[in-house]
């Protein structure tokens, strides 16, 4: 009980904070003060409290997607396990409800941003389905990788990698871990994927599709936004944080992790620049190949001997 | 003789400039086979006089005719069709007085609002629109950009300016002042203002004092120095290369903090005033430039190292926006776009200046992509500081001299070419007086005037979300164009 209201309240209100690191790490690379790590929390309690405007060319669809978008990602957050390995939702196969719920989430985005006619929000849109097309295979071919190996079928197996494959597992980690920076970097529109500061529309991918929300919808889908990198942040922290610690030191290890994460898109942003939009899509098979080498890990350990 | 040769700011009389029939002007212009850097006209009391300038940048020297269109005139064979450099002056030209060079091919308004715009459409299932301004996401000038894609890919991008057009040429007419020359063109304010002050004193036989000159010269060099480095920093800041865009911003703010210094504006407005400069640069002004100058040196040294061996950013900058310099030739770019196109066009060399007669123009390697025009504007920037510092170790020997020389009286009946390299290229303003010596026309050519076809040549068969980046690139100016 107490541990899911712990995962309640990190999937809630990490977000903000997490973004605020990431900003405030940008700032320290270019040398500026930046603004304070609460400012992301504020800027949405100023979102809530305003009022939206709605184009008169949109239907139901467009309202309705924020709302989506914002259950489709909570719920999928109750399946990522958190502190102490702990899920709110614990069952077999739940990764496949897990990617498919948060494909809802991105389809009606996705239509939402084709509602409002606006030739900008259609090329986002065209954009992100086919970067998350990409990404979809990668990642069931490393869930079922690991299920394979560990032969648990939930998001558990992730933290039993090294006790089933013992010095292979450490390998497998590794690719896991920078495959699922990937997917990070590519569903949370960051460098060198997407520029999430930009303010030129014709090179914006995510933050194009939102052109036409406003207000409180603006900050659900803002928030969801968030919650999502605080989700995928947790399948990696579930890769490297050992199950068995207490609740202190899991707790202290898995924000350390996601903090950690934080400080790494930020650092990382502030040192290259953004791929050319032709160049991203090699960037992100990059985490199909990393794909394919756990699986054939995963299938030396198996049938190797 | 079809043609008069001048220099650059060396008037002319009115009346001693060829006046030729049209089809012979046609000609002449066609077998002189120089560049075009005027083509207007100017009312005249029975009809249209059409005043033709022509540059040839290797000796120096204006090539200067006109022809006449009486009232009943409508039209002439075009220029375009055999040398492309004239479309947007014809363009230009049948707009202000409705004669029509006939088979241009791309005959569209260029400032005017009134009427329909014809964009260009290609039509397919595949292809779709997306048009873009003109009110832009930054804070920006407008202009809009129409697109022909397919997918990801530009086919054709058609840009329509015109949306801030003030009727600067008429107002210069009615109140010519330095003021207004600084107010056509925010990011050039230097460069507009010394090519009315030297029209102006040209015209009034003022000889400036070399003091005078030395300060405007540097204060050029500063404008391009300063605008340069900012768009390092604006090209950083579109590939999303963070350090880039931050150290460059900070440098920019050093450069343009020092011209506050001089003289009150930190864009040197009321600097330059017809006869001189208005205020000093003594000597502890002149050490502390040099000290602010060389930590901009070595910032911008150290950064554009950096950033130019970033794989990251080099990905982005190289084989993006090509003009190739067949491209760039016939569309008669100029300025900093033809330089990095691989054609050396710079006036502060090529129309000899005497406070430039030192330095020598090094050769550019040029490959016509954003790479390339990111190049181009590391190279001016140390040459700019090379100049400035030259400049400065010279301002003593001049201690004596006068800041400002008095006006003396006008001249009637003369016509005069004043081109200044501004840190875009030629701007160049060309005055007429009538028979009491005041202004009758004034033509204003910047050099985005030229080159904003380059860009949407640029962008053909890139990606549209490059589109940012070349337009950077270029950073052409909307007001300079509109007037």
């Amino acid at each position: 009980m107490i541990l899911s209201l712990i995962n309640l309240i990190i999937l809630l209100f990490a977000p903000f904070l997490v973004i605020g690191v990431i900003k405030k790490t940008k700032a320290f690379w270019a040398g500026r003060k930046g603004v304070s790590i609460w400012q992301p929390l504020r800027d949405f309690v100023r979102l809530m409290r305003k009022d939206y405007v709605i184009s008169e060319t949109t239907s139901w669809i467009f309202k309705f997607s924020p709302m989506v978008t914002f259950a489709t990602v909570i719920f999928a957050g109750l399946f990522v396990p958190m502190v102490q390995g702990y899920s709110v939702i614990n069952m077999p196969g739940g990764f496949i409800l897990f990617s498919y719920i948060l494909g809802l989430g991105k389809f009606f985005s996705l239509i939402a941003a084709m509602d409002t006619g606006s030739s900008f929000e259609g090329m986002g849109a065209s954009r992100e389905a086919c970067f998350t097309t990409i990404v979809e295979p990668a990642f069931f071919i490393i869930m079922a990788s690991i299920i394979a190996l560990t032969g648990n079928f939930t998001f558990h197996g992730l933290s039993q990698v090294i006790a089933n494959a013992g010095g292979l597992g450490v390998l497998i980690i590794v690719l896991a871990v920078l495959a699922l920076f990937v997917m990070l970097l590519t569903e949370c529109c960051r460098v060198p994927v997407d520029d999430p500061t930009t303010h030129l529309e014709l090179t914006m991918i995510h933050e194009v599709m939102i052109l036409d929300n406003s207000g409180q919808d603006l900050g659900l889908i803002t928030w969801a936004a968030g919650i999502k990198m605080v989700i995928l942040e947790s399948l990696i922290a579930a890769l490297i944080i050992p199950m068995n610690l207490s609740l202190g030191y899991s707790l202290l290890a898995f924000l350390g992790v996601i903090f950690g994460l934080a400080v790494v898109i930020g650092t990382l942003e502030s040192g290259i620049a953004r791929l050319r939009m032709s160049h991203v899509f090699e960037f992100i098979f990059s985490m199909s190949s990393f794909a394919l080498i756990i699986l054939a890990l995963v299938a030396i350990k198996i049938y190797g001997n | 003789m079809n043609w008069i040769i001048t220099e650059n700011n060396k008037p002319i009389n009115l009346y001693d400039i060829p006046c030729l029939n049209i089809n012979d002007l046609r000609s002449e212009i066609i077998n002189l086979d120089k560049r075009v850097v005027g083509f207007f006209g100017q009312k005249v009391s029975d009809g249209v006089k059409l005043f033709v300038v022509m540059a040839d940048d290797s000796e120096g020297k204006l090539y200067v005719s006109s022809a006449h269109f009486a009232s009943g005139e409508k039209s002439y064979e075009s220029l375009t069709q055999t040398i492309p450099a004239f479309h947007m002056f014809e363009r230009e030209f049948f707009e202000d007085f409705g004669i029509e060079p006939l088979h241009h091919p791309w005959l569209k308004p260029v400032r005017d609002h009134k009427k329909e715009y014809p964009f260009f459409e290609i039509e397919g299932e595949e292809i779709h629109q997306v048009g873009v301004g003109p009110i832009h996401a930054g804070v920006i000038e407008p202009g809009h950009f129409r697109f022909m894609c397919n997918g990801e890919k530009v086919y054709d991008l058609e840009i329509r300016l015109g949306y801030q057009s003030r009727g600067v040429e008429e107002l210069f007419i009615s109140s010519p002042s330095n003021q207004l020359a600084e107010s056509v063109c925010g990011d050039s304010v230097i460069a507009y203002n010394l090519a009315y002050s030297k029209a102006i004193e040209a015209l009034e036989g003022i000889e400036v004092s070399n003091r005078a000159q030395i300060i405007r010269t540097i204060a050029l060099e500063m404008e391009r120095a300063a605008i340069h480095i900012g768009d390092l920093g604006a090209i950083a800041g579109d590939t999303a290369y963070l350090m880039g865009a931050s150290i460059f911003g900070a440098t920019r703010t050093l450069v343009i903090n020092t011209m506050l210094e001089i003289c009150g504006s930190r864009f040197g407005r009321g600097l330059i005033t017809v006869g001189g400069v208005n205020y000093d640069i003594d000597e502890e002004l002149s050490a502390g430039m040099l000290k602010t100058f060389d930590k901009v040196v070595k910032d911008v040294k150290r950064t554009t190292e950096t950033m130019l061996k970033s794989p990251t950013v080099i990905s982005r900058l190289e084989r993006t926006g090509v003009v190739s310099q067949e491209q760039a030739k016939s569309l008669g770019l100029v300025g900093m776009a033809a330089k990095a196109s691989g054609i050396g066009l710079d006036t502060r060399f090529d129309f000899p200046d005497k406070w430039y007669a030192e330095f020598e123009d090094k050769k550019f390697k040029a490959t016509g992509d954003v790479y390339s025009r990111t190049r181009v504007r590391y190279k001016e920037i140390m040459q700019s500081f090379h100049i400035i510092r030259k400049l400065l170790a010279k301002l003593p020997e001049y201690k004596n001299e006068p800041l400002c020389v008095s006006q003396n009286a006008k001249s009637a009946d003369k016509f005069v070419v004043s081109m200044t390299e501004g840190w875009r290229g030629e701007v160049i303003h060309t005055v007429i007086t009538d028979n009491n010596g005041n202004i009758s026309r004034y033509k204003i050519k910047d050099p985005s005037f030229n080159n904003w076809y380059g860009l949407a040549i640029a962008v053909r068969n890139n990606g549209i979300s490059d589109f940012p980046l070349c337009n950077k690139s270029f950073n052409l100016s909307y007001c300079g164009n509109d007037l």
